[in-house]
């Protein structure tokens, strides 16, 4: 762990930690470098149909966004944030949104994403499950318009999946430096990246519908729910309440986001990278600074 | 094994030294005086606790910001808290920036899937300041503690008193003094399932992790885990909180620990490979994958 941290922050890598020295030589150390980073990723933010709530949630990082941005990834494309009108090669590709298949522009679109990018995360519901574009329920009718949006999954392969709507700042800064140190890492910190993109990897092969349901498919009829809480902390439209210590859900609320069933304990649990889980929490705030 | 009880930096065995908070903790109050410490001096802003719920023996989590909300959470209620379901509205309706949390193995690996991969846990991440876990071997939904206390003790959940877990028995202790040990062989039914699948006794993600087993009765034995853990700790011996012993120096000790942590963890573990084979080339689903 600690070597990931080190080469992250462009210090030599040393045999062990001492901390006295750690301090000296941060006193030692030249002011920040002036050339720029030679190293980065190329990162798009391509927009289907969605709410650019998504993309605030990015922007939310605050600063952190800033030193992604400084330090980690170019941003090559991006209505409104990069003056680039056709999508270019990139790297990683955050794609927000479902695809509005009346619109033959989307659909082309979202098929130029995948040919041009390395890796396609579905960020948020409406790329990865639809979410709140189709028809989620959610407290609304049926709506003829709701029949016109595909997640992108049912259009094209799909790397990564961070579900949620909004997903969370911290997700999305998560995946982009695991992204970097996939991409652009040592050994050891593309085995960590691998290890820690793998089970929202395996999100994306589940599928492109989400639910309520899942947890009581997959998670709770499946004998495996031990009444945590997760899922109601999860939810953002507040279906979920716990009886008996059980998860109870309002299906009717329920916009079909897939935070529940990402954020359960029992979906999915590495115990590789969860046990790490200081370290790697000391590596993301690391390189935020 | 070898990492049956996780990483830790020390284990003692330790009590509370508050006359108030013993009169009803569980075991060595440790984590009620550790709470109280941390709220008074501003290490947490509130803790999620298990506090008295509609029925009797029945939890509630909720959000304590005062000692006294602290001292009514006292005690174990053998069955489900979903504790982890406060944990997002702790830092937003409640405006917690520096959160405290107690709970099982399995709700401190939830509260770490939730800074490590943060789905719907907005701004969660960075305001985890306290993780208490209590060591668990299995729980019990709310109806079996009615038909453990009511129908095999033959005694009123409202006449109890306390229940523990140890030396083989499961002992309800009645508020007239009586107390009836049944053999753990008559509860295992009346377990939850999701136990069965459980791969943690001694909650190896929290920041300090405490039980009973291993220490003599009214104390504790504590693991300090991390750096987060060991800072507050350290404070809290430095301010006269607890009576501490060298883990070594009592009895049972460890040892008794580390077999317990690994019969549950062998049980499991088989559990966990059987439903890999549980019908014809059909399995049951496996979260650890
Ligand atoms: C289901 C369960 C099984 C346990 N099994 C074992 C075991 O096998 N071996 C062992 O050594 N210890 C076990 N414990 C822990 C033990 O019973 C004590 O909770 C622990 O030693 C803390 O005691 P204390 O005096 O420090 O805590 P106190 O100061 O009395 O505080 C207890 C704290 O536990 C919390 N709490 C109570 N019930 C629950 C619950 N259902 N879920 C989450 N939090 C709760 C309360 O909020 C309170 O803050 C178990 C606890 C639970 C809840
Ligand atoms: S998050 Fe999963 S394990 Fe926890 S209460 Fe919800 S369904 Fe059960
Ligand atoms: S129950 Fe809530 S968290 Fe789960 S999919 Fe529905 S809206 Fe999303
Ligand atoms: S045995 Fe495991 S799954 Fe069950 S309550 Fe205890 S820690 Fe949670």
């Amino acid at each position: 762990m600690q070597s990931f941290k080190k080469t992250l922050t462009g210090e030599e890598p040393k045999a062990a930690a001492k901390p006295a020295e750690v301090k000296t030589e941060k006193k030692a150390e030249p002011k920040k470098e002036e050339k720029p980073v030679a190293n980065k990723i190329t990162v798009g933010h391509v927009h289907m149909s969605g709410c650019t709530g998504c993309l605030v949630s990015l922007a939310d990082n605050y600063l952190g966004l800033v030193k992604i941005l400084d330090d980690y990834a170019d941003l090559v494309y991006g209505l409104t944030l990069a003056d680039v009108r056709h999508i270019p090669e990139m790297d990683v590709a955050l794609v927000e949104g479902s695809v509005c298949i009346q619109d033959h522009e989307s659909v082309e679109d979202i098929k130029t994403t995948r040919k041009k990018a390395k890796v396609v995360v579905a960020v948020g519901g409406c790329a990865s499950y639809g979410n709140i574009t189709r028809f989620a329920r959610g407290g609304q009718v049926n709506q003829p318009q709701h029949e016109s949006f595909l997640p992108i999954g049912n259009l094209i392969d799909v790397d990564v999946v961070i579900p949620g709507c909004a997903p969370t700042p911290q997700l999305i800064r998560n995946v982009c430096v695991m992204a970097y140190l996939l991409l652009r890492g040592t050994e050891e910190q593309k085995a960590l990246a691998g290890k820690y993109l793998k089970p929202l990897m395996a999100l994306a092969k589940r599928g492109t519908t989400a639910c309520f349901c899942d947890l009581m498919n997959d998670v709770i009829n499946q004998g495996l729910c031990m009444g945590c809480g997760s899922c109601a902390a999860a939810c953002p439209v507040r279906a979920i309440t716990h009886e008996f210590g059980k998860p109870q859900g309002q299906r009717d609320l329920c916009i079909k986001c897939g935070a529940c069933y990402g954020q359960c304990p029992r979906s999915f649990y590495n115990f590789e990278v969860m046990d790490e889980f200081e370290g790697i929490l000391e590596l993301i705030d690391g390189a935020m600074k | 094994m070898g990492t049956e009880l996780g990483k830790y930096k020390v284990c003692v065995s330790a009590r509370s030294t508050d006359k108030e908070i013993m009169w009803k903790a569980q075991d060595g109050g440790i984590v009620t005086s550790l709470f109280a410490f941390a709220l008074e001096h501003g290490i947490i802003d509130g803790a999620i606790v298990a506090g008295p719920g509609a029925r009797p023996w029945q939890p509630r989590p909720f959000i304590a910001t005062t000692r006294e909300e602290l001292l009514s959470a006292r005690g174990t209620k053998y069955n489900i808290s979903p504790q982890v379901s406060w944990l997002k509205e702790a830092t937003r309706s409640f405006g917690l920036d520096k959160v405290g949390i107690v709970g099982t193995p399995c709700q401190m690996q939830a509260v770490r899937k939730a800074q490590l991969y943060p789905v719907g846990m907005r701004d969660v991440p960075d305001k985890v300041a306290l993780a208490i876990g209590i060591f668990c071997m299995e729980n019990f939904p709310y109806k079996s503690i009615q038909m453990i206390v009511e129908d095999h003790a033959g005694t009123k959940l409202q006449a109890t008193k306390k229940m523990e877990i140890g030396k083989g028995k499961f002992t309800v202790i009645t508020e007239r003094g009586k107390s009836i040990a049944l053999p753990l062989k008559i509860t295992h039914k009346y377990e939850q399932p999701g136990c069965h699948v459980c791969l943690d006794y001694v909650a190896n993600l929290g920041d300090i992790s405490t039980g009973s087993v291993g220490s003599p009765d009214g104390w504790s034995t504590v693991f300090i885990r991390t750096k987060k853990g060991e800072e507050t700790w350290n404070k809290a011996i430095a301010a006269g909180c607890f009576e501490t012993k060298p883990i070594e120096q009592v009895k049972p000790g460890l040892d008794l620990v580390s077999k317990l942590a690994n019969e549950k963890i062998s049980k499991n573990k088989k559990t966990v490979e059987e439903r890999a084979t549980f019908g014809v080339n059909k399995a049951l689903r496996n979260p650890y994958l």
